[in-house]
């Protein structure tokens, strides 16, 4: 007979989960789902070791278990701690946690540029997500923010430290995709810098894989950067069979018309990649003919990018066709017969340059 | 006179060399503990003594040595943690570079209770001179067959290696001390697990401060009983304290844990009153990250009690009132002395300091520094005082290591009990240029709360 293994229980904002020992608090949630889930800047489930920086996902632990019911002493990153049998944690249901939340985010944002009009992650950005939900609607910063030059990491990659956040996740990725290490931390406290080794240009199959991984428009794409505005753009999956073992070949194209804007991975509803892709998909295989297309991606119905398009909605019923037994309303006058302001003769598209009033004083003109 | 354990011979002339050191009663103890009382007798003992750990945070030591994992086949270190970075503390500096030897000994025994082969020292970049003064002491001890293989016959094997860090405060921070050990950067790891499960390369490590592993010797000289018998309640034995700033005599006092702060600063054995017979005004207790506390409530609890030198007496009345004995930087200030500019001197420690793997600490250190600024150099605005105090909020236990707590701590505390020279600070920007608040109240005696009468 096969082992029964033991579940833990754990109560997230007093909804109760059965989880295997070893899962974090954070999975623990994500397997809950809906508005309990902590929000996390820095872990990424695909990546080993990461998670515990950013503090965003900091929760309350009410009970530590049932053998030893003790409170933790302080807020705990729920990325990287562990469930205990019985504990009982507090996200949404306690406001320390939520003030809490709320200075990590002011402290996030506090050297940000908010240059988001002219980022090419605005739209897609998980720290405007954040800040849209749980920070405040102004800053208390008066000091000037720091900035940092831009980098090229390679000719496919723009880095752009002053918008980044250090949550080391590219750091993982570039450690644990690829094969040498070269891409790291310089430097420390606020000073800290993503670079790479004596500024040299990383070159490997899945290095583009960073800009994916990146939450914030630190990392981005070249061959993209201010083509067009992501929620501009339709997002279709799908695939193509890559030579390389290691690519998995299943993509996301950002489309307009036949035009293929960019490649990326396919992100699911925490914003991580699914599996990973390789350069050659990401960068080279711009065309349609290089894809076969599976059909439109699923996006969240919260994102800008599904503005217009939103799937199930529903148009309310218009009730005077109904009334008046399937006719269309009828036009009762027209306005120009009995009012002077608008002149039908004169055609806007005629005139030289923008309209103005002197364009409509002077009649048959 | 106060009993001394640790500095009793340090002013013998030589008690660096190891035959000066052996001469004067030296490895008597690493002999008793390897040849007689065995690894579980010696921790019996130091249990019994009741030693608190010496680097700041006071965790018994005897319960942290029986936390450690034993799986088998899976080496234990020992890791002496030297990066004494601690503005106001240089106890550790002193036992070093003058009895070495002590701390080798301490190191032995206490390897020798954990069933660690190997001990690093890991010393701050700054004590350039100090190494080769440890290297020094490390190969006496190796030629006279106190380290090496087989010592003393027993079987027991040890090593010790010298590591100097590259002058980061973070790197004494147990966690990223073993990472910059292990050659990476200095980040604190994530806790749990704790060093004892997972430590240095993945394993059980225990990572004690000098005058801990010092402490140690004397424990096993006279015994757990005798050696309670130092001090009072549960701060026992004998505490470094590394007195510094507006006083007569500044420098490295061993003291009983039984003097009141008083005694300390005024008596002729210790700091020997304050310079110039200026007033005190302020005191910062265990080194800067502790909370400032004024004369007032300094010499004196809330309650109207004398205040004493040990680890409960000083953390009497918690934060509110309190403060810690800390690393034992114990940091004197005079009338002359302005909170706001030691606040933000502080401040921008902290700032230079914080290793930036966390956001509250990162941004919010830098953040502090730069309010703080203002108000010390006539920019301020009366709301800064409280954005201080939310920033300091928001840091404070939620980072990854305690470095974000001793940073909101002194800002914290400096805004608590020193509120009015802020305040005039932010009235007065002209008059804050050219002069300083001075003691204003400070010193005043607190009017002590009658008890409630009970029917």
């Amino acid at each position: 007979m096969a082992e029964e293994k033991k579940l833990f229980k754990v109560k997230i904002d007093n909804i109760s989960v059965e989880v295997e020992p070893g899962t974090t608090i954070l999975n623990a949630a994500r397997k809950i789902g809906g508005d309990i889930v902590p929000p996390a800047m820095c872990y990424y489930s695909k990546l080993q070791g990461s998670g515990g920086k950013c503090r965003t996902c900091l929760v309350k632990v009410s009970k530590g278990s049932d053998a030893d019911p003790r409170p933790m002493p302080k807020l705990v990153a729920s990325c990287r701690t562990t469930v205990m049998d019985g504990m009982e944690v507090a996200n949404i249901t306690s406001p320390e946690v939520q003030e809490a939340r709320k200075g990590v985010v002011e402290f996030l944002l506090l050297n940000h540029p908010l240059d988001c009009p002219v980022c090419d992650q605005a739209g897609e950005c998980d720290l405007q997500n954040l800040s849209y939900e749980h920070g405040a609607e102004a800053t208390r910063y008066e000091f000037k923010r720091r900035t940092f030059d831009k980098i090229d990491i390679g000719d496919k990659i723009q880095l752009h430290m002053t918008r980044c956040i250090l949550c080391y996740r590219c750091v993982f990725t570039a450690d644990q995709l690829t094969e040498k290490r070269e891409h790291g931390i310089l430097g420390r406290g606020d000073a800290s810098e993503i670079s790479t080794y004596i500024h040299q240009s990383l070159d490997n199959n899945f290095i583009g894989n960073v800009i994916d991984v990146c939450p914030v428009g630190a990392l981005t794409d070249k061959t993209f950067r201010f083509k067009n505005r992501v929620w501009f753009l339709k997002p279709v999956d799908a695939h193509r069979h890559c030579e390389d073992p290691k690519c998995c070949g299943k993509t996301v194209l950002w489309m307009r018309g036949d035009e293929v804007f960019r490649v990326t991975a396919r992100k699911d509803q925490y914003g991580e990649v699914e599996n990973f892709i390789c350069d050659t998909c990401r960068f080279d295989k711009k065309e349609a003919k290089d894809w076969i297309i599976e059909g439109p991606r699923k996006i969240d119905r919260h994102s800008v990018i599904s503005q217009g398009h939103y799937v199930n909605t529903v148009k309310p019923k218009d009730p005077l066709v109904e009334v008046l037994d399937g006719r269309q309303p009828k036009l009762l006058f027209d306005i120009h017969t009995t009012s002077q302001v608008n002149r039908p003769d004169i055609d806007l598209s005629k005139i030289d340059g923008p309209a103005h009033s002197d364009d409509f004083n002077h009649r048959n003109s | 006179m106060g009993r001394k354990l640790l500095l009793e011979k340090a002013h013998i002339e030589g008690i660096r060399y190891y035959d000066t050191y052996r001469s004067n009663g030296g490895y008597a103890a690493a002999e008793k503990a390897l040849k007689s009382m065995g690894p579980e007798g010696v921790l019996e003992e130091v249990k019994k003594s009741g030693l608190r750990g010496r680097g700041g945070a006071g965790f018994p030591t005897g319960m942290k040595w029986s936390f450690i994992a034993k799986p088998e086949g899976v080496p234990r270190y020992l890791v002496c943690n030297a990066d004494e970075s601690e503005p106001g503390t240089f106890k550790d500096r002193y036992l070093m570079e003058f009895i070495p030897h002590l701390l080798i000994e301490g190191l032995l025994i206490s390897s020798f209770t954990l069933g660690a082969n190997a001990a690093y020292i890991y010393i701050r970049g700054e004590y350039a001179w100090i190494p080769d003064i440890l290297e020094q002491a490390i190969a006496e001890a190796k030629n006279k067959g106190w380290l090496g293989k087989n010592i003393l016959g027993t079987g027991f094997d040890l090593e010790i290696y010298v590591q100097r860090g590259a002058g980061a405060y973070i790197c004494g921070e147990e966690t990223a001390l073993l990472e910059s050990l292990e050659g990476k950067r200095g980040n604190p790891r994530i806790k749990p697990p704790f060093p004892a499960v997972k430590g240095l390369w993945g394993c059980p490590t225990v990572v004690n401060n000098v005058e801990t592993l010092a402490a140690v010797v004397p424990i096993v000289n006279i015994g757990g009983d005798e050696y309670i018998k130092y001090g009072i309640g549960k701060s026992t034995g004998t505490k470094l304290i590394s007195a510094c700033g507006n006083i007569n005599k500044p420098g490295v006092y061993e003291i009983e844990m039984n003097i009141s702060v008083e005694e300390f600063i005024y008596s002729d054995e210790y700091c020997g009153g304050i310079k110039n017979g200026k007033r005190l005004k302020a005191c910062i207790p265990g080194g800067s990250s502790v909370p400032v506390l004024p004369a007032n409530l300094l010499l004196k609890t809330a309650k109207g009690e004398t205040r004493m030198m040990t680890y409960e007496s000083l953390n009497d009345g918690g934060f509110a009132t309190g403060s810690m004995l800390g690393s034992g930087g114990f940091i004197v200030m005079d009338e002359d002395q302005c909170i706001v500019r030691n606040t933000l001197t502080f401040a921008r420690f902290y700032h230079h300091e914080s290793c930036g793997q966390c956001s509250p600490c990162r941004e919010g250190t830098g953040w502090m520094k730069k309010v703080l600024h203002n108000i010390e150099y006539g920019k301020g605005k009366m709301s800064d005082i409280d954005l201080l105090w939310d920033i300091q909020r928001k840091i404070e236990g939620n980072t990854i290591c305690p470095l974000g707590d001793a940073a909101a701590w002194p800002v914290a505390a400096a805004i608590r009990h020193f509120r009015d020279e802020f305040e005039w600070h932010v009235k007065n920007p002209d008059e804050a240029l050219t002069r300083n608040f001075g003691l204003a109240h400070y010193a005043d005696p607190i009017p002590v709360p009658e008890p409630a009468a009970t029917v």
